[in-house]
């Protein structure tokens, strides 16, 4: 029964993709216009790009900056966010200057680190990380103040030691709030680090976009667009799925 | 073995600005492996009480510590309610409380004194309320403490489970004898455990008696034995009728 709805479910959703791209060639067929290619051009396109090796390159060197600026803030957000939440004269402190930096434009940091620290790949990243790092230490701050004060009391008093109670207490109840800072990371990080590249790198998705606009070449720019979005569903579907699935066995 | 010596000057807490005395000053000697009952009105401190011996609750003037020694006492603590690790399976929640390599000898007989061998690769909220707080006593016992304390761990479970973890914490205790503190406001409950009962009034928390229990280890199961005890309390101390 419940396969029967699963195959259902995946059949809904194949036609209702196909749908998609029918809608879109019928209407690029009837506008007939370059600023807005079929399926198929496009397909043809990203086929070129990938055999000439262009795209390849151009998409490893956006995930490179993406892995590296991801890593960076996630780490430092977690370290932070576990402190704010642990200790409440700390956050008390701090937390204006959270919520300033939360506030700033993407575009204004950007721009400030490429002006002080001119166009330089660690320019590129900083900015990223500024950007991101606001945003995981409020949710593992949330996190960090949720802990249950019961199973730290008995850490205690069983003396459990700080490597045990991080691994076994504390860590399983940060888990969602870090999964959600990883899925809502890499959804602002990829989208910030198309404007870093367009703004000051030579290389990468951002730049790619940047040339396509200024050569109207719709169908590369929708080609790597597409790429892209499924590389991070990719991600999603490899990656983060199955840690939640590991880490939420015991609910089930 | 040693036993515990509790010396109480003064724990008081504050509440919006005016400071108030939970604890008045309290001596307690527990022998070693003698079983205390605490037997006190809800709210009067006891629990407060326990987490001072664990260490948990250091804020107070006084001394707790073992009789012989100057280390800290090694703690054992089956709370009011279970405080189990939800992501680990029974015998994992059993296994992360030891300092070195678990002894897997002492979790498998721990578990079947506990009757509790069939659930030790299952999640605890797959279990009743019962099992859990059986798992937690097993988890209490398994780093062979200094000191047991127990605090109501038989509280909000129906009459016939309550029975059975019962006899079973007794039989395991009787196997393998600890020192105990053990809070409870259940008089028959007390006096079917304990070799000492000690009455506590409400806050701020002081000793009104201190009383043995002079029956029997193994008549222990018998109830009318365990009544004509508790109507021998009531009768010859006057105090203890207001305490529960």
């Amino acid at each position: 029964m419940t396969l029967s709805f699963a195959r259902h479910r995946h059949l809904a959703a194949a036609l209702s993709l196909l749908l998609l791209l029918g809608l879109w060639q019928c209407l690029a067929l009837s506008l007939h216009s370059n600023t807005l290619p079929g399926p198929l051009k496009v397909a043809g396109v990203f086929w070129q790009a990938l055999k000439s090796g262009e795209l390849p390159y151009h998409l490893g060197m956006t995930l490179l900056r993406l892995l590296l600026s991801f890593s960076i803030a996630m780490l430092l957000g977690c370290a932070i966010g576990v402190c704010l939440g642990r200790y409440p004269n700390i956050d008390a402190f701090f937390d204006n200057w959270v919520v300033i930096f939360l506030n700033i434009p993407a575009l204004v940091t950007i721009i400030l680190c490429y002006v002080w620290f001119g166009l330089e790949e660690w320019a590129a990243i900083l900015a990223v990380v500024i950007n991101k790092l606001p945003n995981v230490i409020i949710t593992i701050r949330e996190g960090a103040r949720r802990l249950d004060k019961d199973l730290l009391e008995m850490a205690q008093s069983y003396r459990l030691g700080a490597r045990k109670t991080f691994l076994h207490i504390i860590w399983p109840q940060l888990h969602p709030f870090v999964m959600a800072a990883t899925r809502s990371g890499l959804a602002l990080i990829w989208k910030i680090i198309l404007v870093v590249e367009l703004l000051g790198r030579s290389n990468g998705m951002g730049y790619q976009l940047h040339l396509f606009f200024q050569l109207f070449d719709v169908a590369s720019l929708l080609a790597y667009s597409f790429a892209f979005v499924a590389v991070i569903q990719l991600i999603e579907l490899l990656l983060l799925k199955p840690l939640d699935r590991k880490a939420l066995k015991w609910r089930r | 073995m040693s036993g515990i010596r509790i010396a109480i000057v003064d724990k008081s807490y504050s509440v919006e600005g005016v400071s108030r005395q939970a604890i008045a000053p309290l001596e307690l000697q527990i022998a070693a492996n003698e079983f205390v009952c605490l037997v006190g009105p809800s709210g009067c401190g006891k629990t407060t009480l326990l987490n001072m011996v664990a260490g948990l609750d250091k804020n107070f003037q006084g001394r707790i510590g073992m009789d012989d020694a100057q280390r800290q006492p090694h703690i054992g603590y089956v709370f009011q309610n279970p405080r189990l690790l939800p992501w680990h399976t029974v015998r994992r929640n059993i296994e992360l409380v030891f300092a070195g390599a678990p002894s897997a000898e002492l979790i498998d007989s721990l578990l079947a004194d506990m009757q509790l061998q069939d659930v030790q690769q299952a999640y605890p909220e797959r279990l009743s309320l019962g099992m859990q707080r059986r798992v937690s006593i097993i988890r209490a016992f398994a780093i062979n403490p200094d000191i047991l304390l127990m605090d109501e761990p038989f509280v909000s479970l129906d009459a016939p489970s309550a029975r059975q973890i019962r006899s079973l914490l007794y039989g395991l205790w009787l196997q393998r004898p600890h020192t105990v503190l053990f809070v409870t406001h259940d008089l028959r409950e007390a006096i079917a455990l304990a070799d000492r009962l000690i009455f506590l009034s409400a806050a701020p928390m002081r000793l009104v008696a201190d009383i043995p229990v002079d029956i029997a280890r193994e008549q222990r199961n018998d109830a009318t034995q365990i009544e004509a005890f508790r109507e021998y309390l009531l009768k010859s101390f006057s105090a203890i009728r207001q305490l529960i």
